[in-house]
C-alpha cells in the first residue's frame, strides 16, 4: 500500500469529518433549546420568546444547511476512499446507516420545511409539533451514527468468516459497550456547545448595545445550561474514560502518555511524549494520580504503551487533544458557574463576564473537536478496534489525485467557516426585534412583562 | 429469499435514484435557471424550492445508501472508480444548499455572490451526475469512446434539469415569472429531446451487451412502447408550451407530469439495459449482495418507514401547495 495515499486518505477524511461535526453538533442541542422558545411561547404568550425562537431559527437553518451538505459527502466518502471498510464490515456497518437515513434524515428534512417556512400555513400546535419532531430526528440521527461509531471501537455481537464481518446479534451490535457512554457523552456535548454558542452570541449583542429583552433571556437560557451541563459533562467524561480503560487500553496509554506498565502510575499534567525516545521531556507529574484516577486505587496498575508495541495510536497528538479537551471542559464550568453565580447575585451580567462569554462562544466546538481526535486518533492504527486496520481498506488512488481533492476540500472548509462566522457576527449587528419591546415597557430585564402582543 | 432479497434491494435503490432525479432535478434546474430571473424573480424562484430542497437531496442519500448497505462490493467498486466526478458533484451540492442561507443572511452586499455559487453549485452537480451516469453505463471502463460518451451525457444532465425545473415554476410561480418559466421551457424543450436521443442512440454503440438486449426480437417489440411513450410526451410538451393560455389557466402541470414519465420511461430502459448487472460486466446483484440477514434487517425497516416517508413528504407538500409567494428565508 502507497503510504503517502493512506496518509492523504486519512487527512481528508479528518477534514471531512471535522468540519461536517461542528454543525450538528450545534443542531443536536440547538434544536432543543427552539422547541423550549416555542414552547415557552405558546404557554406564557410571552412574544419575548418568540422573538429569541425568530432569531435563533435563523442561525440554526443555516447551521443545519452545513451540517447536511457536509453530512452527504461523509455517505460518499466511505465508497471513494475507504472502500475495503464496506466490503468487509459491510454487513454490519450498512444497516446502522441505513436506519439512520430511514428513521431521521428524511424526517428531519421534511419537518424542517414546515419549521422553517410553514408558520404562516399551519396551526401553531403542528408547528410546535414540527420543531419537536425536527428536535427528535437529530438524536435518532445521533443514535444510529453512534452506535456505528462506538461498534468500530467496542465491537459486539459479530462473527466473521473469510475475513467478513456477519451480524450474530443485533442488540449487541447496536447496544455495544461504549455506545450507551459515547451517546450521552456526545449529546451532552451538543447541549453544552448549543448553550455556550447562544450565551455568547447574546453577549456580543449587548456590548454591540444592540440586545433586547429577548437577548438576556437567550443568554440567561444559555448560561443556566452551561452551568448544570459542564459538571455532568465532567462526570459523564469520567465515565467515558473508565469505559476506554477496560475495552481500549492502549488509548489510555496514550492520553496519558504511560510508556511501561507501572504501579502507582503518576499523573503528568502537561509535557511533550517523544515516541522516538519512549519518555516524556518536560513533564510535570503528580504522584499516584493516575493510578488513582484510572483505577481509584493509589497503587492500581496502570498498563502502558510497552504492552502494545507497533499497535498503538500516535502518542503526542492523543495526549494533547485529552489535555485541550479536559482543559476547556474545565474554563467551560468555570465560566458557566461564574456567569450563573453573577446573574443570580445581580439579575445582570457586568462587562467582564460579557467579554468572558463572547470569547467562549465557540469552545464548545474546540472541546468536542480535541474529544473526537482523542478516541478517532486514539483507536489507530485500527479501524474496527483490533480487528480491522485502517491500511487495508483504503483505496489505492494515486497520491496526487487524493492530494489535489484534499487542497480543494480544505479551501472550500476554510471559505465556508469564514462565511458562516461572518455572517453570525453580521446577524448578530442587527438591533434585535425585543428592542421594540424595551421602549415600550422601559426595562431590559430578563423577566420583561409576559403579553406584549 | 437469497435470490428475492437483493432483487427488492436494487428496486428500492433504482426507485429512490428515480425520486431524486426529479425532485432534486428540478431544484438544481431552478438552480441553472437563477442567473436569467432578475432580482426579485430570483428570490421567488428559490422560494418555490425552499421547503423541499433538503428532504429532495436526501434520496440521493437513501440510493447511495442502499448501494452501501446491499451492495456493499459494489459500493467500494463504483465509488472509486468515479472519484473524480463525485468530488465535484460533492462540491456542487455543497456550494448549492448552503447558498440557500447564505444568499439571504449574509448580507446584502454578498448576495450577488451567493447567487453565482448557487448558479455554479447546481450546474457543476447536474454535469457531476451526468458524467456518473455515462461512466456507469459504459461499465467504469477508461476507453476514449467511453469517456466522449460520459461527456455527452454530462452536457445532457443540466437540459433535462433544467427543463424540470421550468416546468416546476409553471406550478409554483405566477405573472411575470410565470411567463419567464415558459419562454425558458420552450428553449430548453429542443436541446434536452436532441439529448437524449443522441444518449439513445450512444448506449447501445458503447456497450455491445446493451445493443443485443434491445436490438434483438421479441425484445425491440416489447420495449416500443418506451420510446414511443417518450415520443408521444415530448410532442405534448411541444404543442402545450406553445399554448400558453392552457399552461397559464393551471394545466403547467401536465408538462411536469410529461417530464416525469420520460425519466419514469428512461429509468426503466436502462434497468433493462443492465439488470442483472450492478456493474456492468463485472458484478451481478447477487454477487455483490450483502448478507441475507443483514438484508432481512434492513427490510424490515424500510417496509416500516418507506411508507412513512411517502405519506409526510406528500404531507408537506400539500402544506406548501400552490403558489410560491412570500416564502421568506429570513
Amino acid at each position: 500500500m502507497d503510504h503517502e495515499a493512506l496518509l492523504l486518505s486519512r487527512l481528508q477524511f479528518a477534514a471531512n469529518i471535522s468540519f461536517h461535526i461542528l454543525f450538528p453538533t450545534i443542531t443536536v442541542g440547538l434544536s432543543w433549546i427552539l422547541l423550549f422558545f416555542r414552547t415557552r411561547f405558546t404557554l406564557t404568550g410571552d412574544q419575548t420568546w418568540e422573538y429569541a425562537y425568530q432569531f435563533w431559527v435563523k442561525i440554526f437553518a443555516l447551521t443545519f444547511a452545513l451540517g447536511v451538505v457536509s453530512g452527504i459527502t461523509m455517505s460518499f466518502q466511505f465508497g471513494t476512499n475507504w472502500p475495503g471498510f464496506m466490503e468487509r464490515a459491510g454487513n454490519i456497518a450498512g444497516p446502522l446507516l441505513g436506519y439512520e437515513v430511514l428513521t431521521a434524515f428524511f424526517m428531519e428534512a421534511s419537518f424542517l420545511g414546515v419549521m422553517l417556512f410553514g408558520k404562516d400555513r399551519v396551526s401553531n400546535g403542528l408547528h410546535l409539533f414540527a420543531c419537536a419532531v425536527v428536535a427528535v430526528g437529530t438524536c435518532f440521527s445521533a443514535f444510529w451514527i453512534l452506535s456505528l461509531n462506538s461498534w468500530m471501537h467496542t465491537p459486539a455481537g459479530y462473527r466473521i468468516e473469510d475475513g467478513v464481518f456477519y451480524v450474530a446479534n443485533w442488540w449487541d451490535v447496536i447496544f455495544n459497550p461504549s455506545f450507551p457512554v459515547r451517546f450521552v457523552h456526545m449529546i451532552n456535548a451538543s447541549l453544552l456547545t448549543a448553550a455556550f454558542l447562544i450565551a455568547g452570541i447574546s453577549a456580543w449583542r449587548v456590548r454591540g448595545r444592540v440586545d433586547g429583552p429577548a437577548t438576556w433571556l437567550v443568554l440567561k437560557t444559555g448560561v443556566v445550561m452551561a452551568a448544570v451541563l459542564a459538571p455532568l459533562q465532567i462526570f459523564l467524561g469520567d465515565l467515558h474514560g473508565l469505559n476506554t480503560l477496560e475495552h481500549q487500553p492502549a488509548k489510555i496509554a496514550a492520553m496519558e502518555a504511560v510508556w511501561e506498565t507501572e504501579r502507582a502510575a503518576p499523573f503528568t499534567l502537561l509535557g511533550w511524549p517523544d515516541e522516538s525516545t519512549g519518555e516524556t521531556r518536560f513533564a510535570v507529574r503528580i504522584p499516584y494520580a493516575a493510578s488513582l484516577i484510572l483505577t481509584h486505587d493509589a497503587n492500581g496498575e496502570v498498563r502502558g504503551l510497552n504492552e502494545f508495541e507497533g499497535r498503538h495510536p500516535p502518542v503526542a497528538i492523543v495526549f494533547w487533544s485529552f489535555r485541550v479537551m479536559v482543559g476547556m471542559g474545565v474554563l467551560m464550568c468555570l465560566v458557566a458557574f461564574w456567569c450563573a453565580w453573577e446573574l443570580w447575585r445581580q439579575g445582570t451580567l457586568g462587562k467582564l463576564p460579557l467579554t468572558a462569554l463572547s470569547w467562549m462562544t465557540f469552545s464548545g466546538w474546540i472541546a468536542v473537536l480535541a474529544g473526537w481526535y482523542v478516541t478517532e486518533v486514539g483507536r489507530q492504527p485500527w479501524i474496527i478496534q483490533g480487528l480491522l486496520r485502517a491500511d487495508e481498506v483504503v483505496a489505492s488512488h494515486p497520491g496526487g489525485t487524493v492530494l489535489g481533492t484534499l487542497v480543494a476540500w480544505l479551501v472550500l472548509y476554510v471559505f465556508l467557516l469564514v462565511s458562516y462566522i461572518g455572517t453570525l457576527r453580521y446577524l448578530s449587528r442587527k438591533p434585535a426585534r425585543s428592542l421594540a419591546l424595551l421602549h415600550e415597557y422601559g426595562t431590559a430585564k430578563p423577566d420583561a412583562p409576559a403579553g406584549a402582543a | 429469499m437469497e435470490h428475492w432479497l437483493p432483487f427488492i434491494f436494487v428496486c428500492v435503490m433504482g426507485i429512490a435514484l428515480l425520486a431524486y432525479v426529479i425532485l432534486d432535478g428540478y431544484d438544481l434546474g431552478i438552480g441553472i435557471l437563477l442567473p436569467f430571473g432578475n432580482d426579485e424573480e430570483k428570490d421567488r424562484m428559490i422560494a418555490a424550492i425552499g421547503p423541499f430542497w433538503d428532504a429532495n437531496e436526501t434520496w440521493i442519500v437513501l440510493g447511495i445508501g442502499i448501494l452501501l448497505i446491499a451492495f456493499p462490493k459494489a459500493y467500494g467498486l463504483v465509488l472509486t472508480s468515479l472519484y473524480i466526478p463525485v468530488t465535484a458533484m460533492l462540491m456542487g451540492l455543497t456550494l448549492r444548499g448552503v447558498a440557500f442561507d447564505f444568499r439571504v443572511k449574509a448580507g446584502a452586499e454578498k448576495k450577488k455572490r451567493w447567487d453565482v455559487l448557487f448558479f455554479a453549485g447546481s450546474l457543476v452537480a447536474a454535469m457531476a451526475q451526468g458524467w456518473m451516469l455515462g461512466d456507469y453505463i459504459t461499465g467504469l471502463g477508461n476507453a476514449g469512446v467511453n469517456q466522449l460518451f460520459s461527456i455527452l451525457i454530462a452536457m445532457t444532465m443540466p437540459a433535462l434539469y433544467v427543463m424540470l425545473g421550468g416546468a416546476w415554476l409553471l406550478i409554483k410561480a405566477s405573472g411575470t415569472l410565470h411567463d419567464k418559466a415558459i419562454r425558458w421551457c420552450r428553449l430548453a424543450l429542443l436541446p434536452m429531446g436532441l439529448a437524449l436521443l443522441l444518449v439513445s442512440i450512444a448506449t447501445p454503440i458503447v456497450s455491445d451487451e446493451i445493443a443485443t438486449r434491445w436490438f434483438t426480437l421479441p425484445n425491440a417489440i416489447g420495449l416500443m412502447p418506451i420510446p414511443l411513450a417518450c415520443a408521444l410526451c415530448f410532442a405534448g410538451m411541444f404543442y402545450l408550451l406553445r399554448q400558453p393560455h392552457i399552461v397559464k389557466s393551471g394545466y403547467g402541470w401536465l408538462v411536469f407530469g410529461a417530464l416525469v414519465v420520460i425519466c419514469l420511461m428512461a429509468a426503466i430502459g436502462l434497468a433493462f439495459s443492465i439488470f442483472p448487472w450492478i456493474v456492468l460486466g463485472k458484478l451481478t446483484i447477487w454477487e455483490a449482495a450483502a448478507a441475507s440477514d443483514s438484508l432481512l434487517f434492513t427490510l424490515i425497516g424500510t417496509l416500516v418507514t418507506l411508507p412513512m416517508i411517502i405519506g409526510y413528504t406528500i404531507f408537506v407538500y400539500r402544506i406548501f401547495s400552490g403558489k410560491a409567494e412570500a416564502l421568506s428565508y429570513e
